[in-house]
């Protein structure tokens, strides 16, 4: 009987027997996460095969032109996405045109032209816009934004251009005060932020000494912005962008308060139009039939796509800069 | 680790907890907005006196129609009467609760509720887009005495499906045969011009918000907001103010009880008085209800409404059934639902 | 010898590009200011004691919110508890043990696509897997439906904060005999809290603006309601409903359940930054 012995072998059992535990509780949490993380690949792929699924009926009546033709009639139970698709398309095209240059200059005088102590508080005061819920501009826009635009500017500017042959079409009336127009705008004003933000923290990147070399060689503000510091956050930039444009193509509430709902596809920009997410909110609660519900989930896929793609395309941009030499 | 998992067997007791509530014992509808200021006013005052909570989503007609075919809401509702025959397909009754009009809204400067009046075929003509500015010559005709401002006509209409819109596509076709060959009637057409608004609510906002306008609307929107409403000459030449009374006129000659699914359109009906464009708004529940609970007491409601809601439409000028129908209503319900043991869900 | 038209030139180049830039930025921050005098001028008249104890009223008539705010605080609650430690324990997978597998690069990927789809099209997606099952509209679709929107945030950043633990205390802490997960509990989380927790701030604040989700699942209720079987009611649905309505109470109603949601939202926001600062610190 070696007392020493058995204690020194109490503890090695003991030790073991902790192990064992421990070991399977280890089994256990790593098998647990292993399956969250599987739930939330189904679930996301689930969300894409419901989509398909869904949609299954109308493209087999419609066949791929359900995507190209212009056409939205619930009576004859007749759809084409391109009318929702052009929307689309044209308010995030506007709201793009708009919300990049200013989200540029913003940045450029966050980083190169405020004075030190407004910088924080303008630059907080910018990403706020963010964090407000789309509802709000929704709101905002059918109260304030439309009502100013159909009293001052929609009627001047149908009269300034009324007689120029290309511009009278783009801006003919009547002054709704809603349509595509003001949907870009509000999109604009939703999208800023994000640009804004991203630009001027990929500015801030910028290594000092570069922009100390350039002004030290007498660069001008605006020559070392487009010289040194765009050149060198060009893939921050497109990221930031890509960005925005993802948010303004699937925007629904925002869109759906001034759009105006209608499915035509206009000349012009003061007309109503509709998008994707707009139609669907609008109409999904009613559509009756197969057919006209199968038409709406058809868009809501197609919107994925149309989403997915701006992505890949980013993605694929930003590797190949990221590859390129002297950045 | 103990943490996580106490964690998770919290979640899961939340989880599981209330699903015995996953039966459902509320009773909700939804559908047309059409009587949606009559259903809520309805749904407050039963609240309380019973304490039972009806829960009427208004998400236009097509909604309605598209929910109780689903069979996710206890009863739909919708201002376009189906017809028999999809009525049995679906195995669905259908009866009306109560009557009103579809009334042209305008917003003109300095042009009064009542002041303007249009015809069918020049109300059709505006909305094909065919007259296109307020001070057009078919307009002016009817108005020789009104200033009619040379702007454009913005033309609202909706953009959910919906059985006011259903009435008002229903008139157009019968006073303009352009109409009906190019759109035709139904809860949601190909609008050949202007702008969509959800719900009456969105086309008298939209049409409140929009100079120049015209809408169409339920008469209690537009008599609720104050709004300028159109006088319309019906098919015997006359102008008539929109009114319970010119409802009411219009409902003079229905056959309630001879149609299948009391699906009677009261559109462009003769008399001099009578409104042309009215309509009554119908309540939709499954033959063999998914939960007879909630649908008995969905009856017991519009039961209690028939008896004393009637002041209350009233007062927002829809017009009630007239008694006869109403016990026929009655009838039907004790006759056609019935719930899985085939007793009838009704009792008086 | 200076070139005095060359530097004229670049000079007034500068100035003007000087003057666009400082425009933007009077104009950014004209446009914020307008939106929020709006929401705040409007939604404070119409915010008032009764707003917080009288449920939503039907049309013509005054009333409050009360439904709707109980409803917005259950759905964002459950739907927080429900994804985030779901999205949590799923970056985890994907930071600490799944770092070289094939299966996270996958899911990161797929996790990107939903983070920016549109919210309305997983509306769609309950819709069609939850609320026709079940015959009617609920509180718990709409659950669902915003957890859905949940994962891919709280996914994200909990994967990113995990990412940017320094190895070497996970080495240390394994050193030490410590098994895996007591590694990634002690160490790993604890390094990384504020960040996962900024994540999951973020999430809250996301989904408590949502309302296209909540349109087809949860729907909305003109009563109070804590039943999870039946539809509920929400801020966000209520103001889409109200804003859009003619009627001068609903519509003042509208801009206090903005105003409500938006200084929700806009302190949720200072939270996470003064979380994600304190991190930063550490």
């Amino acid at each position: 009987m070696n007392p020493a012995a058995d204690r020194s072998l109490a503890r090695h059992e003991g030790i073991a027997l902790t192990q064992k535990r421990v070991f399977t509780v280890d089994r256990l949490f790593h098998v647990f996460t292993y399956l969250s993380a599987l739930a939330a690949l189904l679930l996301l792929v689930g969300v894409i095969v419901a989509l398909i699924e869904g949609s299954l009926p109308a493209l087999a009546k419609f066949k791929f032109g359900f995507f190209f033709r212009d056409m939205w009639d619930p009576v004859k139970e007749d759809f084409g996405a391109l009318a929702p698709l052009f929307g689309t398309l044209v308010t995030a095209a506007i709201a793009m045109i708009i919300a990049v240059p200013v989200g540029i200059g913003i940045a450029i005088f966050l980083t190169e032209l405020c004075p030190r102590a407004l910088r924080r508080p303008i630059g907080i005061a910018i990403e706020l816009l963010a964090g407000v819920p789309s509802i709000i501009f929704g709101i905002w826009g059918l109260f304030v934004l439309a009502p100013f635009l159909q009293k001052n500017v929609q009627p001047a500017l149908i009269g300034a251009f009324e007689n120029i042959p290309v511009l009278s079409s783009l801006f003919a009336g009547p002054p709704y005060g809603i349509g595509i127009a003001t949907a870009g705008l509000i999109l604009a004003i939703m999208v800023l932020p994000f640009v804004t933000a991203i630009t001027r923290d990929v500015f801030q990147t910028v290594p000092a000494m570069q922009k100390e070399a350039a002004y030290g060689v007498g660069c001008t503000t605006w020559e070392v912005v487009r010289h040194i510091v765009i050149p060198h956050t060009r893939i921050g930039i497109l990221g930031g962008v890509m960005l925005g444009l993802g948010r303004a193509l699937g925007e629904t509430m925002a869109v759906t308060f001034v759009i105006g709902n209608a499915h035509e596809i206009g000349t012009s920009l003061f007309g109503p139009g509709t998008t994707i997410s707009a139609t669907i909110a609008s109409e999904f609660t009613e559509a009756v039939g197969d057919l006209y519900t199968s038409s709406l989930i058809a868009l809501g896929l197609l919107l994925f796509i149309v989403t997915f793609i701006v992505l890949a395309c980013a993605r694929l941009l930003l590797m190949r800069l990221s590859q390129r030499p002297g950045l | 680790m103990k943490k996580a998992l106490l964690g998770i067997l919290a979640m899961a007791a939340i989880a599981a907890g209330p699903s015995a509530s996953f039966a459902q014992s509320a009773i909700s509808g939804a559908g047309a907005t059409f009587p949606y200021p009559i259903y809520a006013k309805w749904a407050d005052a039963y609240k309380k006196q019973t304490n039972i909570g009806l829960n009427y989503q208004s998400i236009g007609s097509g909604g309605g129609i598209k929910q109780i075919k689903s069979k996710t809401v206890t009863f739909g509702a919708s201002d376009m009467p189906l017809p028999a025959d999809e009525l049995e397909k679906d195995g669905l009754i259908q009866f009306p609760t109560v009557m009103g009009g579809d009334v042209p809204v305008v917003n003109l400067p300095g042009i009064k509720p009542g002041e303007l009046v249009l015809d069918g075929p020049t109300l059709a003509d505006i909305y094909l887009g065919k007259i296109k500015k307020w001070d057009d010559a078919a307009i002016k005709k009817l108005n020789p005495d009104v200033k009619l401002p040379s702007a454009a006509i913005a033309v609202v209409h909706r953009s959910d499906g919906s059985g006011t819109t259903f009435i008002f596509t229903d008139y157009l076709s019968k006073v303009s045969a352009e109409w009906k060959s190019k759109v035709g009637a139904g809860t949601s057409v190909r609008w050949p011009t202007g702008l969509g608004a959800k719900g009456n609510e969105g086309v008298a906002n939209q049409t409140k918000q929009t100079q120049g306008a015209i809408g169409y609307v339920e008469y209690a929107y537009a008599k609720q907001n104050q709004m300028a409403f159109v006088r319309m000459i019906n098919k015997a030449g006359k102008a008539v103010t929109p009114s319970a009374a010119s409802f009411m006129a219009a409902a003079a000659n229905a056959d309630w009880t001879g149609t299948p699914g009391y699906a009677v359109v009261l559109t462009d009906e003769p008399g001099d008085a009578s409104w042309p464009i009215a309509g009554a708004t119908f309540i939709l529940i499954h033959k063999k209800p998914a939960d007879a609970a909630a649908t008995a007491a969905a009856l017991k409601f519009f039961s209690w409404a028939y008896e004393n809601g009637g002041k209350m439409a009233e007062e927002l000028d829809y017009v009630p059934m007239p008694a006869n129908v109403v016990a026929a209503i009655r009838k039907t319900w004790q006759e056609s639902i019935k719930d899985d043991s085939g007793k009838s869900v009704y009792t008086q | 010898m200076m070139n005095r038209a060359l530097y004229a030139r670049r000079r007034m180049v500068n100035r003007i590009i000087a003057a666009l830039s400082t425009g933007a930025a009077a104009l950014g921050i004209l446009v914020l200011a307008l939106v929020l005098a709006t929401l705040f001028a409007e939604g404070f008249a119409g915010l008032k004691l009764s707003t917080f104890t009288e449920m939503t009223p039907p049309p013509g008539n005054s009333g409050g919110l009360l439904n709707a705010i109980a409803g917005s605080l259950i759905l964002t609650g459950a739907a927080t508890l429900v994804g985030a430690p779901l999205g949590i324990f799923a970056g985890t997978y994907m930071a600490e043990y799944g770092r070289y597998s094939r299966l996270t690069p996958t899911i990161r990927f797929i996790n990107d696509v939903l983070l920016s789809a549109p919210s309305i099209v997983i509306g769609l997606f309950v819709y069609e897997i939850m609320v026709v099952p079940m015959g009617h509209f609920s509180a718990w679709s709409g659950i669902v439906a915003l957890a859905i929107i949940v994962i891919p945030i709280t996914l994200r950043t909990t994967e990113d904060m995990l990412a940017l633990v320094p190895s070497q205390l996970r080495e240390a802490a394994v050193a030490l005999g410590a098994p895996m997960w007591r590694v990634i509990w002690k160490v790993s989380y604890r390094a990384a809290l504020g960040g996962m927790l900024t994540g999951v701030l973020l999430a809250v604040a996301r989904i408590s603006g949502e309302t296209a989700p909540l349109l087809f699942t949860a729907l909305n209720n003109q009563f109070w309601s804590t039943n999870f079987g039946a539809p509920m009611a929400s801020l966000p649905a209520t103001i889409f409903q109200f804003a859009m309505s003619p009627y001068p109470d609903w519509q003042r109603l509208a801009w206090a359940g903005a105003l409500l949601i938006t200084l929700a939202v806009l302190l949720l926001n200072v939270f996470a930054r003064v979380l994600a600062s304190r991190q930063r610190q550490r």
